[in-house]
């Protein structure tokens, strides 16, 4: 659920913008740079963006009696960070804006900060971080991509809150659009967790290589992985 | 395949919060979180307009909606089977 065609007046719109293009143009140059000199990413790179494809067209109901949509980055984030993810999903809120009325040209900026940046930023540094500390593969895909999900929209709010204070208040405006955002996305938020694992196990299966290449795991797990699939 | 049964019974949790926010919204048609963050502006500035809309294209109605969400889907769907599909088949064969 992004943030609806002109629903964030200036200076809002125009500072979402400045904040997310660097990130933007970040991830273009490194994605050229890994299609260039790793050649065999490529598919996991289609992959990574067409799970985003798939999980935010579902708009799944929650138990708040509200619907939204899970984001889908967490595992391009795990795979590639944050910076690609955010490419990844510029083309798929510009499909989504173009085509379906949904989000919207001029809440661009903010809507690829919240699910493309600020998501896929604390979901990589929690998995690198849990990964160093020895936490399970699959659990910590699960937890890393829940978490993402749920900042998302923990950062909807606040941009919201920023940009319309309720009697001056920002906090006090922020509580009400992060009840409505943030609780509806609890239940939404392990179930993307709980998807992106599966799809994890799947690339383990059949690409762990690259992912051995990408530093994303070290051939010790990778086989012990392997092992537990037997 | 132990990942798959879990997965399966975060699918069942999640069927049964659904069966049970609708027992606790009698009449809610779960509509879209940002419908409702929409009514929150409205609350805290009644005269705020959106200043901006109508570049894309907006679908007519429900079906062509859902229409092009399935398409999203569907996109999504074929190339992630197809490139696990290969590799998968691929690393058979060797």
């Amino acid at each position: 659920m992004h943030i609806f065609e002109g629903f964030l007046p200036s200076p809002w719109w125009q500072i979402w913008f400045a904040v997310s293009i660097p990130v933007i143009m970040y991830g273009i140059y490194q994605m050229n740079k890994l299609v260039r000199e790793r050649r065999e990413i490529v598919p996991l790179l289609a992959v990574a963006g067409a799970f985003i494809f798939v999980l935010s067209s579902l708009k799944l109901p929650s138990v708040t009696g509200s619907s939204s949509h899970p984001t889908g980055t967490g595992m391009a984030a795990i795979l590639f960070g944050p910076a690609v993810t955010s490419v990844l999903s510029v083309i798929v809120l510009l499909y989504q804006s173009l085509f379906l009325a949904h989000g919207g040209l001029t809440t661009l900026g903010a809507n690829v900060f919240s699910m493309g940046i600020a998501g896929p930023f604390v979901a990589y540094i929690f998995y690198k971080t849990a990964s160093k500390a020895g936490m399970n593969f699959y659990l910590n895909v699960f937890l890393a991509t829940a978490i993402a999900d749920w900042v998302t929209y923990v950062v909807t709010s606040l941009q919201l809150a920023l940009a319309f204070p309720f009697e001056g208040s920002v906090f006090a405006s922020f509580k009400m659009f992060a009840l409505v955002f943030a609780t509806t996305q609890v239940p939404l938020a392990i179930m993307e967790g709980a998807l992106t694992a599966l799809i994890m196990k799947y690339v383990v299966q059949v690409k762990s290589d690259v992912l051995v290449g990408l530093n994303v795991l070290t051939s010790t797990t990778v086989a012990k992985l392997k092992g537990a699939m037997e | 395949m132990k990942l798959e049964y879990l997965v399966a019974v975060v699918v069942i949790l999640f069927a049964a919060q659904f069966f049970y926010g609708v027992a606790n919204n009698p009449g809610s048609e779960f509509g879209g979180a940002d419908g409702e963050a929409e009514n929150v502006i409205a609350a805290i500035d009644p005269n705020y307009e959106p200043w901006f809309g109508g570049i894309g294209f907006e679908p007519p109605g429900g079906e062509t909606e859902s229409l092009l969400f399935a398409l999203q889907a569907a996109f999504g769907a074929v190339v992630i089977g197809y490139t696990i599909g290969y590799y998968k088949g691929k690393g058979e064969k060797n």
